[in-house]
């Protein structure tokens, strides 16, 4: 059964928990007590909604992809993250995490970022309550998602690059952990998924749970036999999945296969890692013999982790939900049909999702899917056309 | 028992009325074969015991250099069992303590308690986890302790009075007192934080207490001399061994940096 919070330890079952620094502990217990508090409370949760409606253009439509789902014969519904302001769900986290930092009293927040969405998004929040924000990018993916990097200087947001390990995702909450180390008295950090160090990963699926919350109202009690959505970190997932978790439709979380499973080069930790501890946290990552911590590869930066939120670990042992993958290549084919058929270019993390569909179509037939479209594609339509030249 | 040689360091230098050195250094710097010479050097020079670091692909409360470190020994080839080869080394050469330094995720690949066993076999006196805090430190606490290890707990600058006392009231072998906000790392001046954080730790704990994160010069550590048991050098140390064009002029380096600090707690 589905955990409404995790236990006084952070833990979803065996996972989650607490694996910082000391110097940190202090600014987590304030942090828990202060997101307990605020989201209790009807000041807090009535502007964070208000936000949502008003700033960010919540609710998101529910889309019937009719020719989609004609091609396929499987019916589609896509939850439309994409339309969401800064065009991804990272906005929903983002919002109620500056809120907070705004009403801790910290006049600074940092961030990590993958395919900059979380970096936009904080960095756009910031811009709004009026705090500075200082991003961290492995350079890697500043050179893939240059766009996102652009909009993060437009919104005023510093990005630092980040070039230790392979310049990715994992590198980039490492480094913005150590600002946070160092500057913890006057700086909230937004981690942009569910991962971390406890209350981070139970914080980030509430301030996500809106999406799974406003599609089971949008359908009107019709529930979907099937909900899908790609997994990074996994906060556009627990988003979409929490609410549906023991209602009956199978949930299904798509990590990345990169290269293929067999190649070592993925980003899928639950499919193929262990459990252990990372970024404060344990959960399932890819890991050696000796537990040091094994480089992700995915196509699309969002996925190109090699850890997962501890709840999906829970949610991966207990049976609530099932996590598969897909390769870049079907990513990138599946990111093709949903353009061709619903005028939509999904963000190249989202694509994952879809992917599975495709492959699965014949299985499928006649089953409705509910898919979470965690974001649009426009930040990689610069990598495509670069990668085709 | 093998944290008797630490004990017997922290009784000595309370008689004694000085500050111990111990001295971190990266297992496998500059290289595999000349690591434990490295300690040795230090050992004649006079450090009083040692913090050997395990290498972890990612070193949450380490700044660049120990970074730096940490990837060079791994190139190198550093496992854990290479690690505590140089840890049994060292002390068998130099019968200094030990103190084994790593990170939480290689400890519970291994398993805490074969951890516990390797450590203990290889004379190691204590154990530091950087990213493990109270909550979490009965997991590798419990085995060290039940091999006869002791446990080293940390406080920060940040950490409260009513923390301190939980920390103490867990009975490490010493308080690790974080020095100063931030990673490992050289830092220009001294900390305002140590100072202060020691005082609150005497406040509350007659345990032994050693400051380390930010100390990297003579003159910063003179200024905790008599504040605490032992300082820890990493950073600076650390960095003369990554700058140097050879093996040999690291160990110089190194031997030159320790006989000052060495002199500077005296
Ligand atoms: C559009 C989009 N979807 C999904 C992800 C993956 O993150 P998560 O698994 O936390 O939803 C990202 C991360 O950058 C993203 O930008």
């Amino acid at each position: 059964m589905k955990l409404e919070r995790p236990d006084d330890r952070g833990r979803f079952g065996e996972f989650g928990g607490r694996f910082a620094p000391e110097t940190l502990i202090p600014a987590l217990d304030e942090l828990a007590e202060a997101f307990e508090r605020s989201w209790s409370g009807d000041r807090f949760v009535g502007e964070y909604q208000r936000v949502l409606r008003d700033y960010v253009g919540r609710p998101t439509p529910l889309h019937e992809a009719g020719r989609l789902s004609e091609r396929l014969g499987v019916r589609i519904l896509l939850k439309r993250e994409d339309l969401a302001h800064t065009g991804a769900h990272k906005i929903n986290n983002a919002i109620g995490q500056v809120m907070l930092a705004r009403d801790m009293g910290k006049p600074r927040v940092i961030a990590e970022t993958g395919a900059g969405q979380h970096g936009v998004a904080t960095a756009t929040a910031a811009a709004y309550f009026g705090l500075k924000c200082d991003v961290y990018m492995g350079e890697v993916d500043i050179d893939r998602q240059a766009l996102n990097v652009h909009r993060m200087g437009m919104l005023g947001a510093r990005v630092s690059p980040v070039t230790s390990g392979a310049g990715t995702l994992k590198d980039a909450v490492s480094e913005a952990m150590r600002d946070w180390v160092r500057t913890v008295e006057t700086t909230h950090y937004v981690i942009g998924s569910v991962v971390g160090p406890h209350p981070f990963p139970w914080m980030v699926r509430e301030f996500q749970k809106v999406i799974g919350e406003e599609a089971l109202e949008q359908l009107e009690g019709r529930l979907p036999d099937y909900v899908v959505a790609c997994v990074g970190g996994g906060s556009n997932a627990i988003g979409i999945f929490y609410p549906f978790a023991g209602l009956g439709p199978q949930l299904i979380g798509v990590e990345a296969a990169g290269l293929g499973i067999e190649s070592g080069q993925h980003g899928a930790s639950i499919g193929a890692g262990t459990p252990g501890i990372l970024h404060g946290t344990r959960t399932y990552l890819l890991q050696d013999d000796e537990g040091q911590v094994l480089e992700a590869h995915s196509i699309s930066a969002g996925l190109d982790y090699p850890g997962v939120g501890p709840e999906h670990a829970f949610f991966a042992e207990s049976g609530i939900a099932r996590y598969e993958s897909a390769t870049d290549t079907e990513a990138l084919a599946a990111m093709e049909l949903l353009a061709r058929t619903e005028g939509i270019i999904p963000a190249l993390e989202s694509a994952h999702a879809i992917a599975w569909i495709i492959r699965e179509a014949e299985a499928l037939a006649g089953r409705t899917v509910l898919v979470n479209l965690s974001g649009r594609g426009d930040k990689d339509v610069e990598q495509l056309a670069r990668m085709t030249q | 028992m093998s944290r008797f040689r630490l004990e017997r360091l922290f009784a000595e230098v309370r008689s004694s009325g000085r500050t111990a050195l111990l001295p971190f250094m990266t297992a496998g710097l500059p290289s595999v074969s000349t690591s434990v010479d490295l300690f040795v050097a230090m050992a004649d020079s006079g450090a009083d015991g040692f913090e050997v670091g395990i290498p972890y692909s990612d070193p949450m409360m380490d700044g660049p250099t120990i970074q730096a470190a940490n990837r060079r020994a791994l190139a190198g080839g550093v496992t854990v069992e290479k690690g505590l080869e140089v840890v049994a080394a060292v002390v068998e050469r130099t019968g200094k303590p030990v103190i084994v330094m790593t990170y939480a995720n290689p400890i519970f690949r291994i398993g805490a308690a074969i951890f516990a066993e390797r450590c203990r076999e290889a004379g190691a006196s204590g154990v530091i986890v950087a990213d493990l805090p109270l909550e979490e430190a009965a997991a590798i606490q419990d085995p060290i302790e039940a091999t006869g290890l002791g446990m080293v707990l940390f406080a920060a600058p940040t950490s409260s009075n009513a923390r301190l006392e939980a920390i103490a009231a867990a009975n490490p072998v010493f308080i690790y007192g974080i020095a100063d906000l931030g990673v490992t790392g050289e830092r220009r001046g001294s900390s305002s934080h140590a100072r202060e954080l020691a005082a609150r730790i005497r406040t509350v704990t007659g345990l032994p207490l050693v400051m380390g994160v930010g100390i990297s010069t003579p003159d910063q550590a003179r200024s905790l001399a008599g504040e605490a048991d032992g300082i820890i050098v990493g950073s600076a140390l650390v960095r003369r061994v990554l700058e140097a064009p050879d093996e040999q002029a690291a160990l110089d380096a190194v031997r030159n940096a320790v006989v000052e600090l060495a002199g500077a707690l005296r």
